[in-house]
């Protein structure tokens, strides 16, 4: 299946968690945020959270501005 | 001591700073121990695995508080979820709620800030919106639950100064929340008269970490802030139109 993460479409395989996914980018648990389809999902439901065909994930962490 | 009080958290400096616009981590930790701050924004954006270092060990290491801001976000929406993924990475619940109207001028947009910050305070957050110059947006901004209002000077980034005095003084006067002059500042001189208007503390970026020194430019800015607060508390004399002596007259 097919789903899109910060932005860039990936091929991954059929029922990956959002803790697997956020692996992809880095190893850090910590500072990090995720959304999939515009919904916070929290850090301790990464592992448990599946992640559907077309899911959108976001992955964000804190940088520089303001 | 004369702390500044947001949302029942103590601050000893009244300069408020952000992490924009450094060109690296290094320049922006010495401005930073320069300016004295114990509250600094962050904004939130995609991970980037190439990155090194990050804003928030810098933070860490000088013990200041984080303060994610929404900067980007066009829309109420947006920034509401901005904000619940920086509560998320960070594990706090202050937000510095910043919407846009548009890229060009980066003014505020003042019905998507009003919408969102209802719906942040409804979710527990402590908000501190970024508005323009508006006295009744101000009061209303404080009726609807926020923690403090940060009124620009002028738009971000552009370091005009303060272009309406007045307004900052008519938000101040009515305002039970701290005021936060947020945005405009270009020199130490701007930041001094914002505490001499009565403003509670400044938020600067770009006006330090795009000085030719930084951290020259931070120490100038702790300076500044603190020389405004204690003429603000000394009361300044009226302006008259004529000269007054101050020596006696008569021989």
């Amino acid at each position: 299946m097919i789903v899109t993460i910060n932005g860039s479409a990936h091929e991954v395989a059929d029922g990956i968690t959002v803790a697997q996914a956020v692996r992809t980018l880095t190893p850090a648990t910590t500072g990090v945020a995720v959304a999939v389809n515009d919904e916070v999902v929290t850090r301790g439901a990464w592992e448990t959270t599946a992640l559907r065909d077309r899911d959108r994930v976001e992955v964000l962490t804190a940088v520089q501005g303001g | 001591m004369d702390d500044l009080i947001i949302a029942g958290e103590k601050f000893s400096s009244r300069l408020i700073m952000g992490t924009g616009g450094a060109p690296s981590l290094e320049v922006l930790d010495q401005a930073l121990a320069a300016s004295g701050t114990e509250l600094t924004t962050v904004a939130m954006r995609r991970l980037d695995p190439a990155a090194r270092g990050s804003v928030l060990d810098v933070l860490r290491r000088r013990d200041i508080k984080v303060l994610p801001n929404t900067a980007g976000c066009f829309t109420a929406g947006e920034a509401v979820l901005t904000a619940r993924l920086a509560r998320e990475a960070l594990g706090t619940d202050w937000v510095k709620l910043e919407v846009i109207a548009d890229e060009r001028t980066l003014l505020p947009d003042p019905i998507e800030t009003f919408d969102a910050a209802e719906r942040l305070v409804a979710d527990g957050f402590v908000v501190l919106p970024y508005i323009g110059d508006d006295p009744a947006l101000a009061r209303r901004l404080e009726q609807a639950g926020c923690a403090a209002v940060m009124p620009l000077g002028a738009p971000i980034g552009s370091g005009l100064g303060i272009r309406n005095p007045h307004n900052i003084e008519l938000i101040v006067e009515a305002a039970s929340v701290p005021v936060i002059l947020d945005a405009g500042i270009g020199t130490a001189s701007d930041a001094a008269l914002a505490m001499e208007l009565g403003c509670d503390a400044v938020l600067l970026a770009t006006a330090v970490t795009r000085a030719q020194r930084p951290d020259l430019m931070a120490a100038a800015m702790k300076e500044a802030v603190r020389a405004g607060r204690l003429a603000r508390q000394a009361g300044r004399i009226p302006r008259r139109r004529y000269a007054e002596a101050s020596s006696p007259m008569t021989p």
